[in-house]
């Protein structure tokens, strides 16, 4: 029987280097190329599961492919919830498609990391320069993505609610100050009406901390890095104006006003009454209209001294440097240039389009449209997040500070360690100039 | 010879009257409901949440009514499901992944750990600690190496009724099955249960003529009923839960399982009611099918030790 198990080990040892030989020798081997089969090119999009994006999305492939017998993109659609992540394995395993979108914030690190390549969008029908700042990727001096559409953050409330308690509904000219919203949050308060008299919406744990919370540390004053060489977060991040934001963000849970850790639907909860004021994105509009109609307040945000700040820039699109039929790509995203899209992007999403002409054409964003109000704070108040390939360690870091922040702890000690946390990290990757 | 009779059951104290359960009985009994409802709230919340509309699931967080089956509920939130993913088709695709998983993990390793364990061959025990030692390692440390390895791997595909050798294995079937065939802890599991496993009948089975393999598959295997059991189980429930592997290396949407599902929910705005429904259909058929083997489940863990 011995003899019998030698001679299957024996077997099975010469079956699989066969296998392997084979494998050697039949393998096509990585040519450094990908995404493409000869004209046919393939196109990923984080929109699974978003029928209405995704539609255009679709539209547009369709409108491209019948315009022109050369080329054809062939769609695959992703959930955004693991976009990232798929994208990231497949770089490493040189398998990235043609074209791709791409949230704004991640473009500079992508760039950097050699994923996307630069683009030649002169060719469009919409030119560049027509297009909202936080809408156009641009690092190093060149643009490596674009995107049809951007979100504006913003304060929900209800008018009558409000009127109820004496309380001066803000505009665009003329912003709540701090102290003035510091007096709106403590009437509501002490009218016992409601179980949040704000909501900062802090369950959700992702990329909404940066976007939301370090426009309010901007306009404190303070910053995610300093901009001037983007070499430090010394100063902006742990500045006398961030220590004033980590008090004040602290203070609305100490106060009573805010929860440490909203709902997993604080839309839902204004919506159901439980909130009188919401930190929230353009997004919830509609929805909050439909319930709400005339009597929904769409607040600018505070002025807490360096004037009113909002996030910019959401989803984009880009070409792979892998790419094997660069020449495709950039003629498919040369196509894609053309107003009805901002416009059937924009309509599709609930959000901006982005340029003034398309905005006009978008039911509720034309001027006097009550939507309008998130045009005009994409143009005045948008600041972009850090153009830095080191972005993504940047809002991990600021996300967890902030957290701890509101959770009590030392706020200095807190940003401190932030700060040597991204110098670190900055100064272990060159200042991100190896590309 | 004395004959064995059936002790017959003790008299009731009282006859006629119920014994009267003790305080510490009633207690009990009372912990156990307690804890049974605590833990069944999750699920119950779940079900239910599935039938109401989103406004009502958090308008009805504050008291019981967020577990109960009240106000307006509707199969709505199951229509939306299946207008928003493919959920049929990633159901189908877990089943036949997890299936095919669980069949080859059974029969790869249960082989892998007789050889340890019933045949004798030099460096068996280096190779045995070797096996052991891969299990300090997690996942999700080589997951990134492993997506480069796989897209080196050969396969054997038909080309127009020719057989070509191609490179890679991303976006197919077999790169989310093959790598997790191997498994070191179900080897380790095969081979205890190997050991306790009288190595006479090995003896007697070659004096009647009996291979290596015949000694496998017509004593050994037959004889570890509660191994195979807890192997399966094992094996089972991550790849039904599988996620992280799955998002790294398919692409086409034809290929994904169910849990990758799950972010097709997660949007700036998710709909909490679908979310909830798109659980408890992938939720329910485990449940069943644990509820179905319960006894198996809960004896093979306790005879092999092992928490999963």
């Amino acid at each position: 029987m011995e003899s019998r198990t030698r001679r299957l080990a024996v077997s099975s040892i010469a079956a699989l280097a066969a296998a392997a030989l084979v494998a050697g020798c039949g393998g096509s081997g990585s040519t450094g190329s990908s995404g493409a089969d000869g004209n046919t090119l393939t196109l990923w999009t984080h929109n699974a599961g978003n029928a209405a994006e995704y539609g255009v999305v679709k539209q547009v492939v369709k409108d491209f492919n019948a315009s022109q017998s050369k080329y054809k993109v062939k769609i695959q659609a992703f959930p955004q919830g693991s976009y990232n992540d798929s994208v990231v394995a497949a770089a490493s395993a040189k398998k990235l498609p043609c074209l791709l979108d791409v949230d704004g914030p991640n473009v500079p690190n992508w760039a950097w990391g050699g994923y996307l390549a630069p683009l030649d969008l002169s060719k469009g029908q919409v030119a560049v320069k027509d297009q909202l700042p936080s809408t156009v990727a641009t690092y190093k001096g060149k643009t490596y993505g674009f995107g049809f559409y951007d979100v504006a953050l913003t304060m929900y409330s209800r008018k009558s609610v409000l009127k109820k308690y004496d309380i001066r509904i803000p505009t665009l000219d003329k912003p709540w100050t701090k102290d003035e919203f510091s007096d709106a949050l403590a009437k509501l308060k002490a009218s016992g009406k409601f179980k949040n008299t704000l909501d900062l919406g802090t369950g959700d744990p992702g990329e909404w901390w940066p976007y939301a919370y370090s426009p309010l540390l901007q306009s404190f004053g303070g910053d995610l890095i300093d901009r001037s060489a983007y070499k430090t977060a010394k100063g902006a991040l742990n500045g006398e104006n961030a220590v004033e934001w980590g008090k004040w963000f602290r203070s609305m849970v100490t106060k009573g006003y805010a929860p440490q850790k909203s709902s997993k639907s604080p839309a839902d909860d204004f919506r159901n009454g439980k909130t009188a004021i919401q930190w929230d994105g353009s997004w919830s509009a509609q929805a909050n209209t439909d319930k709400f109609g005339s009597d929904l307040a769409i607040l600018p945000p505070v002025d807490f001294g360096d004037g009113p700040k909002i996030g910019g820039a959401s989803w984009q699109w880009g070409m792979s440097s892998t790419c094997a039929n660069k020449e495709g790509a950039q003629a498919y995203l040369n196509f894609s240039r053309q107003t009805k899209y901002f416009v059937d992007f924009a309509k599709a999403t609930n959000t901006i389009a982005a340029t003034d002409a398309a905005a006009q054409q978008v039911k509720g964003y034309e001027t006097g449209g009550q939507f309008n109000i998130f045009l005009k704070e994409a143009q005045k108040f948008a600041v972009v997040r850090p153009v830095t390939p080191a972005y993504p360690y940047i809002s991990t870091v600021f996300s967890k500070t902030a957290m701890d922040i509101m959770a009590g702890a030392d706020v200095k000690g807190a940003l401190d360690q932030a700060v040597s946390q991204i110098d670190n990290n900055l100064a272990t990757n060159n200042y991100s100039t190896g590309s | 010879m004395t004959s064995v009779s059936p002790a017959p059951a003790p008299a009731p104290a009282h006859p006629g009257r119920r014994r009267r359960p003790s305080p510490r009985r009633i207690g009990l009994q009372a912990a156990r409901i307690a804890l049974a409802l605590f833990f069944s709230f999750p699920i119950v919340f779940m079900l239910v949440s599935s039938f109401k509309p989103d406004q009502q699931i958090f308008g009805d967080l504050d008291g019981i009514k967020a577990f109960l089956p009240v106000g307006h509920l509707s199969l709505d939130n199951y229509t939306g499901v299946f207008d928003r993913v493919p959920a049929v088709r990633f159901l189908l695709n877990s089943i036949g992944i997890s299936a095919i998983t669980v069949a080859l993990s059974i029969f790869i390793n249960s082989l892998a750990a007789f050889a340890l364990s019933r045949m004798r061959w030099r460096g068996k025990k280096i190779v045995l600690t070797a096996v052991i030692a891969t299990l300090i390692v997690p996942f999700e440390t080589f997951a990134l190496p492993m997506v480069w390895w796989v897209n080196k791997l050969p396969w054997l595909q038909l080309d127009g009724g020719r057989l070509i050798v191609t490179e890679g294995w991303l976006d197919t079937y077999q790169v989310q099955i093959l790598p997790f065939v191997a498994n070191a802890m179900f080897i380790f599991l095969f081979h205890q249960y190997f050991q306790s496993i009288p190595k006479e009948l090995d003896e007697a089975a070659v004096l009647d003529g009996a291979s290596w393999f015949g000694i496998y598959r017509r004593i050994v295997m037959p004889l570890s009923g509660p191994a195979i059991a807890t192997v399966a189980i094992l094996a089972f429930l991550p790849m039904w839960n599988a996620y992280l592997w799955p998002l790294m290396v398919v692409q086409s949407e034809d290929l994904r399982p169910v849990m990758i599902g799950i972010d097709y929910f997660v949007q700036t705005n998710p709909s909490w009611g679908e979310i909830m429904a798109y659980s408890s259909m992938i939720t329910v058929p485990v449940l069943a099918l644990f509820v179905a083997f319960q006894r198996a489940f809960v004896s093979s863990i306790a005879s092999s030790g092992v928490k999963g």
